[in-house]
């Protein structure tokens, strides 16, 4: 019953969208973390995702059966350099370096992944509610 | 009256089993709303269930040694979507026009099965000679 997919479907599309607050949440928090060296310094994190494609070999037709995070990758914006040779971590130059978090893009991402993450529950709702109303037939 | 079990209930049963189907291919729509290069599908529910109804796409058992034949192919011709706009990363899952064609794809199930359920009950009247 393809309607038993649904929710698995839906349930990749919510465990994602939750790795995306995730990393959301940890670049936000990170935003202002100071380090000496570029090489410390947190990087703002982006998942990426693909999707889950269905057995070649069994169907003729290939859909997606779902999303899943390929994985993380690190901005490449070079990080923020600040002088402030009064500051506990600067180093020998003076310079203190910070992430390359940019707050107000991670408030967007976080928008739009709370509203794909809600999509998803709504979508599974209704196929429960879907399936319910087929398990009463005949009653 | 001549029917046979499977005759009862029309197209309503063929209809639940591609409407479902249909929700599948929706759902995986949203759900990677937000995959690069993921390309919206879908299927042209009127025609598959045409297909299914008409006299040439019908197949007859003519010798009783024949197989049967399956009536509910497990693929269908999936389709891609003519995104409205086109985006940065190849993606053309427009949310809001899947969620629109998922909803009403619910209500259509929810029809049918309201109309299974009419034939049920009309028939059990029937039997019951009510």
């Amino acid at each position: 019953m393809s309607l038993y997919n649904v929710f698995d479907i839906a349930g990749s599309g919510m465990s994602a969208q939750t790795t995306r607050l995730n990393l959301v949440a940890s670049n936000m928090a990170n935003a202002e973390t100071v380090s000496s060296s570029t090489n410390e310094t947190y990087r703002a994190r982006q998942p990426v995702f693909g999707a889950v494609l269905q057995d070649e070999m069994s169907k003729q037709d290939v859909s997606s059966k779902g999303v899943r995070v390929l994985g993380v990758v690190e901005s490449q914006t070079p990080l923020r350099t600040e002088y402030a040779p009064q500051h506990p971590m600067a180093n020998a130059d003076g310079y203190i370096f910070k992430p390359n978090v940019n707050v107000v893009e991670e408030m967007a991402n976080m928008m739009s992944a709370s509203q794909s993450y809600k999509n998803n529950v709504e979508m599974l709702n209704t196929a429960k509610q879907l399936l319910q109303e087929t398990l009463k037939i005949g009653q | 009256m001549a029917t046979t079990i499977d005759s009862l209930f029309g197209v309503h049963e063929q209809a639940l089993i591609y409407r479902s189907k249909r929700a599948e291919v929706l759902a995986s729509n949203m759900a990677n709303a937000d995959t690069p290069g993921y390309k919206a599908r879908d299927f042209d529910f009127k025609s598959v269930l045409n297909k299914l109804n008409t006299p040439a796409g019908q197949v007859k058992q003519t010798h009783y040694q024949h197989i049967a034949f399956d009536k509910t192919p497990a693929t269908v011709a999936l389709a891609y979507r003519t995104p409205m706009s086109a985006s940065l990363d190849g993606n053309t899952v427009d949310t809001q026009v899947e969620q629109a064609s998922y909803a009403q794809n619910a209500l259509d199930y929810q029809t049918s099965v309201r109309f299974l359920n009419g034939k049920i009950s009309s028939y059990l009247s029937a039997l019951r000679g009510e």
